[in-house]
């Protein structure tokens, strides 16, 4: 029954570590499928964070905390969306900008709300049970965003490949010149994917701050919307594969969790490198087979499009 | 009557020197509507960040104090960015040349060696230039894109430091203090202006300004990285080695961002702590961006950027606002810049152009 427990305990875990990734990398995957890259989901996943913490603060409600949470991360993708679309910008270095700018922005609005406590606010499928099983105690940590999480991928890969609007998207960021020439209006789809992305950012950075830590703190998100990153590499474009990278990401997560079960004693400084060492590792791995990235990678991916006529 | 762009037919230079100030003139109305959100008086509080830190010799001291780290990291960054190598881990590898250059200013300290601060110079350079030597080999040899290894080693390099700082390098006698003993006074970079902070590694960061320009502009492996950013094409058909080119900028560009963390760490502070940067190697990307690419431009970027850390500390003084402002500040004038780039490249006309191609790929 120990054994059981702790079986379970990790797998919770690992799925809530994984959520953010998965809800942050769902997001850039589309945006990143319609041709546009977005380096700023850190950035964005800060303003969700930040944003969704005072939301939920001052309006009593986790719902509404969520809703601003997603509409900041939409708002900060909108600025980078005017800068590589509409002024046709380099994407790399605005998807940077966003990042410094959405670490600076939320800590700035964030700092009277540093340290405080979310009394009965925080994410929860059933907040108000409390039971003497550590069993049952381990199943409830699963929040309201895990499952929405967990369906994301089956949702935007049947959005991908079995809609209409899908096909449309996909085509865009394969050949924006082609999609143009048969009539469909590139920038306002790249636009409607690029706000997708940020709002997805936006949820998983809410993720963070209401459910997973639950608090805010600057910079809380660590590396987490880099880490996303790498994971669409990783997936080379493909929701189920970004689902099961964000799972595996999540188990190395907590490793914490583990060495203790195991009874190691390793420095928690070091334990916090295995996520970015493991992102690294992941990312040789799939590079290296560089005709399966071509292959697999939007052909538009990064370039601008300027219409004249 | 819509706003069209409309492409040059070349790129205009005088835009590209007009845009940053464009975007500098956009950032302060953008700063004081902000300011003005914040419920404080906009005119007092520009007055605070860009005026009182340069009324004073301090000031002025203070200003080259943050200016070198920045310079440092951001000539790197450049001479990358101009290849198409972007090193946006510059924070790393100045954390790591803070590591290794105050390992051996710990070890070999208070012997009144005259050999004691180069060795804790090259150690720094090292240092960085080995954690920037990463990705360069996971670029060329496995196609591992920089800019997500450069900055996973980022993350990786702050954890190194933390666990310096509580476990190998404590110091004993720190009351459980995450940090290292002090340096001796042998290990402490010499000051140039007395009774300020200013260190001997504003000269290294003044100096690799003309460096950076003669290597650009004089040398073949200049020649090269301008070729490779301009054409691609063009510098695969002369033969230059795309490896060779990835490997020289991110040595570069390391160890010049090691050199900056060593002399942070051995000028001002003195010990190791688990923060030794406010963001510098972050900020260097903005610096590289609104210097143009260019030394020379660079230098001045560094400039303004380092008055805006000074003038973030003194509005947290005086205002009792977050210093979070100075990162939002930096954020939105790279996001003026970028956006006003645009001009470079087209010119905005009030009726439908004509004339062009369909798309520019």
């Amino acid at each position: 029954m120990r054994e059981f427990t702790l079986v379970v305990a990790i797998l919770v875990a690992t799925l809530r570590a994984a959520t953010p990734l998965m809800l942050a990398g769902i997001g850039e995957l589309v945006t990143e499928r319609s041709g546009v890259l977005n380096l700023g989901v850190e950035g964005m996943m800060l303003m969700g964070a930040s944003v969704g913490f005072i939301g939920t603060v001052t309006s009593g409600s986790v719902v509404i905390g969520l809703l601003m949470a997603m509409l900041a991360g939409a708002a900060t993708a909108l600025v980078f969306g005017v800068l590589t679309l509409s002024l046709m910008a380099n994407q790399v270095a605005c998807g940077l900008a966003l990042t410094i700018f959405g670490t600076g922005f939320s800590a700035l609005i964030g700092a009277h709300y540093l340290g405080m406590p979310l009394p009965g606010l925080a994410l929860s499928l059933w907040p108000n049970l409390s039971t003497a099983s550590p069993l049952l105690h381990q199943a409830m940590l699963v929040d309201p965003l895990v499952l929405v999480a967990v369906a994301t991928p089956f949702l935007v890969y049947r959005f991908l490949h079995r809609t209409r609007a899908g096909l449309i998207l996909r085509a865009v960021g394969e050949s924006h010149d082609v999609a143009h020439a048969l009539g469909y209006s590139v920038l306002r789809i790249r636009y409607l994917a690029v706000l997708f992305g940020g709002g997805m950012s936006g949820l998983a950075g809410a993720y963070l701050s209401l459910a997973y830590t639950p608090m805010w703190a600057e910079n809380m998100v660590a590396g987490r919307g880099w880490i996303a990153l790498g994971l669409v590499v990783f997936s080379t474009w493909k929701p189920f594969w970004l689902a099961l990278g964000a799972c595996l990401f999540g188990f190395v997560t907590i490793a914490q969790f583990q060495a203790e079960g195991l009874g190691l004693q390793v420095s928690p400084a070091l334990l916090a490198m295995l996520p970015y060492l493991a992102t690294i590792v992941v990312l040789v791995l799939i590079s290296r087979d560089t005709v399966r990235l071509k292959l697999n990678a939007p052909a538009a991916l990064g370039k601008p499009f300027h219409v004249t006529a | 009557m819509r706003l069209r762009l409309e492409a040059r037919a070349q790129p205009a230079r005088i835009m590209l020197w007009l845009s940053p100030v464009l975007a500098a003139v956009l950032s302060v109305i953008g700063i004081s509507v902000l300011f003005w959100v914040l419920g404080r008086d906009p005119l007092q509080a520009l007055q605070i960040l860009f005026i009182s830190p340069l009324s004073s010799i301090d000031g002025l001291a203070e200003l080259g104090l943050k200016a070198t780290p920045l310079l440092l990291c951001a000539i790197g960054i450049a001479i990358g960015c101009r290849a198409d190598v972007w090193n946006i881990g510059a924070e790393g590898q100045f954390t790591l040349g803070a590591i290794c250059g105050a390992v051996v200013a710990l070890r070999f300290g208070g012997n009144d060696a005259w050999w004691l601060i180069p060795a804790e110079l090259l150690a720094g350079i090292a240092g960085g230039a080995a954690w920037a030597a990463i990705p360069a080999l996971l670029k060329t040899r496995f196609n591992a894109h920089e800019i997500l290894t450069t900055l996973m080693l980022t993350y990786v390099a702050i954890q190194l430091l933390s666990y310096l700082v509580h476990g190998p390098l404590q110091d004993p006698q720190g009351y459980g203090f995450p940090q290292s003993k002090q340096f001796e006074a042998d290990a402490m970079l010499p000051m140039l202006i007395p009774d300020t902070r200013l260190h001997i590694g504003a000269l290294f960061a003044l100096a690799s300004v003309p460096l950076g320009s003669l290597l650009l502009g004089r040398t073949l492996m200049g020649f090269r990285i301008r070729v490779v950013g301009l054409a691609p094409g063009a510098a695969r058909y002369a033969g230059f080695s795309r490896n060779g080119i990835i490997w020289f900028c991110l040595l570069l560009s390391g160890g010049l961002a090691g050199l900056a963390g060593i002399c942070e760490v051995a000028g001002p502070d003195g010990q190791l702590t688990p923060v030794i940067s406010p963001g510098y190697g972050f900020a260097a990307i903005i610096v590289a961006f609104l210097g143009r690419l260019n030394p020379v431009g660079i230098l001045f970027a560094s400039l303004l950027l380092a008055l805006l850390y000074l003038g973030g500390e003194g509005l947290q003084l005086s205002m009792q606002l977050p210093i979070a402002v100075t990162g939002t500040v930096q954020g939105m004038l790279l996001f003026f810049l970028l956006g006003a780039d645009v001009l470079i490249n087209y010119r905005v006309r009030l009726r439908p152009a004509h004339v062009g191609a369909a798309g520019h790929a």
